[in-house]
Parts: C-alpha cells; structure tokens; sequence
C-alpha cells in the first residue's frame, strides 16, 4: 500500500514541477473554448445551448492530448520496468499512475470548467450541474485512456494512433456526461439517469483500464 | 483427427486446401438462390416498392460484422491465454473482413435511406452503432499495421479486441439511449417479429450465402497469413545465412 502511496505522490509531484506540464491541458482546453466561437459564431443563446457539450468535447480533446505523457516518461527512463518488477500489483500500480493523472491532468480542467463556462454563457446553476458531470466522468476517460497509453508504450507508437484507438471506447462516457450536462439547461430532459449511469461508466473504467493496461504491459513488453 | 490438432499450421493449411473448393462452390450456390430469391421471388413492399431489396445485402452485412468482432474475441482469447501463432493468424485476419462486411452494412443503408428518408445519413442509434463498430475495426487494423513484430502486434491487439468486445454492447445500448432521447418516434425499424414470410425465406438464405462467403474468405485469408508469414521467416533466415556466410 505504501508503495502505492509513494507512486501517486511522485507522480504528482513530478506532474505539477517543471517540466510536468500538468496545466497545459487547461490552457488547451480554454483554447478549444476559444475556437469554438470562431466555428459557430458569437451568438450567445447557441453557445448557452451548445456550452455543455463544448466543455465536455474540450475536456475530452485535452484529457486525450495529455495521456502519451501518462506511461511514456516512465518508460523511457526505465522506472516502468521497476514498476513492472516490484511487489505491488501492476494493476494498481497503473491505476495509482492514471489516479496520479487524473488529479494532475482532469481535475484542473473540472476546476477550469466553470469559469469557462461563462465564457460560453451557461447559467449560474447549469454551470455547477455541468462541472459536476465532468468531475464524475473525467476519470472514465483517463482510465479509458489510460488502455491507449499502455499500448502506445508498448508498441512504441505515439501520435495519432492512442487518439484513433481510444475515441470510439468514449462515445458512452460523452453521451451521458453530455446528456446529464443538457438536463442543466434543458427542463424537460432528466438528470438522475444519465447521471447515474455515468457514475456507472466512471466505476467500470476504472476496473477495466488498468487491468487492460496492466495485460499489455506484461504482453506487450518483453 | 482431433480438433485440436488443427491448431498446426501444416494441418490447418492441408485442410483448407481441402475444404475451400466446397466453400467457395456452397457459397456460389448459396448466392445464385439467394439473388434470385431476392430480386424474382420475394414481393415488393407495399410503400418501399423494389428498395426493399436492399435489405437482402444490408442486414446479412450487418449480421456478419457483429460475428468478426464475436470470431475476434475468441481468438483473442486463444492469443493470450494459450499464446498460440493459429490464433493470432485468427485474429489478424477477421479484422478486415469484419470491416468490410461492415463497410457493406453501412454503404447499402446510406443508399436505402437516400429515397426512404430522403437523405443518406441519419444519426439513427443502428446506424451510430454500427459507424462505431466499423471506427473500432479501423483502430485495430491501424494497430496491427503499426506494429512490424507479429506476435507482439497480436497480443495487443487481442487485448484491445477483448476490451472492445466489452465495450461494444455498453456503446450499442448507450447510442439507442441517445437516440430515443434526441428523436423519438422517428426511429425506422425493419425486423422482429413483423416482417413477412414471404421476404424473411430470401433475407434468411442471403444471410446463409453471406455466412458461407464469410467462411471462404476467412479461411483463404487465414492461409494466405499463415504462408505469408513463412515466406518472412525463410528471408529472414536467408539474410542471416547470408549475413553468417
């Protein structure tokens, strides 16, 4: 367990100093945000309506830009065999790792979420409802993404191909998280279902991903 | 001969030399009946009049590329619980034929839909599903072009496939969640239990034609695999003679 503990804190450490580039992802995020009123155009009732579903594109888009970072820098530096040796399971070992992620990487962008939000002319309430939704099911899409990152390592394959893998897998995630973002601005649409089942999503990924990452690991890496 | 003894390759070769011509024969006849069941025998619907024909070559489609992913899965299995080279020959070569199958499910619906609903595309749970599905092949056959070491390219594959495999009923069932919600009533249903005798007789024989050329393509593909990867073996060994001499 310590040895989990000690994971998580270093990766987290190693995350927010120089060189970590844990708050790129926001500055991405804010940029999607920004680039989104060029496409569509500055009128502010159709950015309300579309708000949630830019905020979670966004935080999809930079949750994915983030992950090659995820395994890559461990491998490359050879601590990745460590993990792969030492005592602790490697199944949790990669899930503290993408817990590590998670809370470096998503977390910002849920806090983020808000203020952009108003960027997008979401209301008061809806802004709260739809930064919810993304604090339940960011996780899901590191932990999804956290499948693609173990591959790319193992393949020693970056660029399009973690992207072009790990997308379809989200499509579940972004219907929910999206639809349970919508009851904040919609009345008539519900909340409780898509929420719950986003919960659902987020607890499955997290069993899923590492043991997933954890198979390609030790297959892939030999 | 034991089943299991075909998981040699030799073996494996010998007995789709053996079993291909019947395939491919089976699969001819399949279709002659089923083509001509489909376009002479079979009526014309009521209010779709002769588009209705399309539905002999776009639900087998469909059909058969769910079985790619199903046959993959199985394989994958076989790839990382018993590492075997039959298995992972299994897996690599289902994946382009499930996509293709796909391809044909989702090309015949956009021509169906054109003079149905008046436009190729709608984002119908069926239709997102099964874009999805055939999305998912293409990452998996990306992934295994990416990779030059076959048995390494097989065993992430095989897991990618088995997560796939989880995942594609979550994806199915969230899609038709989101397209009840966003266009309800509007959702054109063929199938179940209200399609008629006379047109379910073709659709099931196409289907069995659809299956059949499934099998012949699969196992000349799976051969054609196996012989490719002797052929990279023996210039392997060449260059290292060669190198050695």
């Amino acid at each position: 367990m310590t040895a989990l503990a000690a994971l998580l804190l270093r990766d987290t450490r190693l995350a927010v100093r120089v060189g970590g580039g844990a708050l790129m992802g926001v500055l991405f995020f804010l940029l999607v945000v920004t680039m989104v009123p060029f496409g569509v155009g500055p009128d502010l009732k159709l950015l309300g309506r579309i708000g949630p579903a830019i905020l979670w594109i966004g935080a999809l888009l930079a949750t994915l830009l983030g992950l090659d970072r995820l395994l890559a820098a461990d491998h490359d530096d050879g601590s990745l065999d460590l993990i792969l040796m030492g005592h602790a399971p490697l199944e949790l070992a990669v899930a503290a790792k993408a817990l590590a992620h998670w809370l470096t990487t998503g977390l910002p962008l849920v806090i983020a979420a808000p203020l952009f939000g108003i960027f997008l002319n979401i209301d008061g309430s809806a802004i709260g409802i739809v930064a919810l939704t993304l604090l339940v099911g960011t996780p899901a899409l590191t932990f999804i993404g956290l499948i693609g990152a173990a591959l790319a390592v193992a393949l020693q394959r970056g660029g399009l191909l973690l992207p072009v893998l790990v997308l379809p897998l989200t499509v579940p995630v972004l219907i929910f998280g999206i639809a349970a973002g919508d009851a904040a601005i919609l009345n008539a649409a519900p909340f409780g279902a898509p929420f719950l089942i986003l919960i659902a999503l987020t607890l499955t990924s997290v069993v899923i991903g590492p043991v997933a990452a954890a198979a390609v690991l030790r297959h892939g890496l030999d | 001969m034991e089943w299991i003894a075909l998981a040699n390759p030799s073996r494996f070769l010998a007995l789709a030399e053996r079993l291909l011509p019947g395939l491919a024969a089976a699969t001819a006849l399949a279709f002659a009946a089923g083509l001509y069941a489909a376009f002479f025998v079979a009526p014309e619907d009521y209010q779709q009049g002769a588009t209705v024909r399309i539905m002999f070559i776009h639900v087998p489609g469909a059909w058969l590329g769910m079985l790619g992913w199903a046959i993959m899965s199985v394989a994958a299995l076989g790839t990382l619980v018993w590492r075997h080279p039959l298995a992972d020959v299994a897996l690599k070569t289902a994946a382009p034929i499930g996509a293709a199958f796909t391809f044909v499910c989702l090309v015949t619906g956009a021509l169906w839909g054109r003079p149905m609903w008046g436009t190729y595309w709608v984002w119908d749970a069926r239709l997102t599903s099964v874009l999805v599905l055939f999305l998912m092949y293409l990452g998996l056959i990306a992934l295994w072009r990416a990779i030059e070491d076959p048995a390494r390219a097989a065993r992430a594959a095989a897991v990618l496939t088995l997560v796939g495999a989880v995942n594609l009923p979550i994806i199915k069932f969230s899609v038709d969640w989101w397209s009840t919600l966003h266009q309800p009533a509007s959702v054109f249903r063929v199938g179940g239990s209200t399609i008629h005798p006379a047109i379910l007789a073709p659709l099931l024989v196409m289907a069995l034609a659809f299956t059949l050329l499934f099998a012949t393509l699969y196992v000349s593909a799976m051969r054609n695999e196996i012989l490719r990867r002797r052929v990279r073996t023996l210039r392997l060994l060449q260059v290292h003679a060669a190198q050695g001499a």
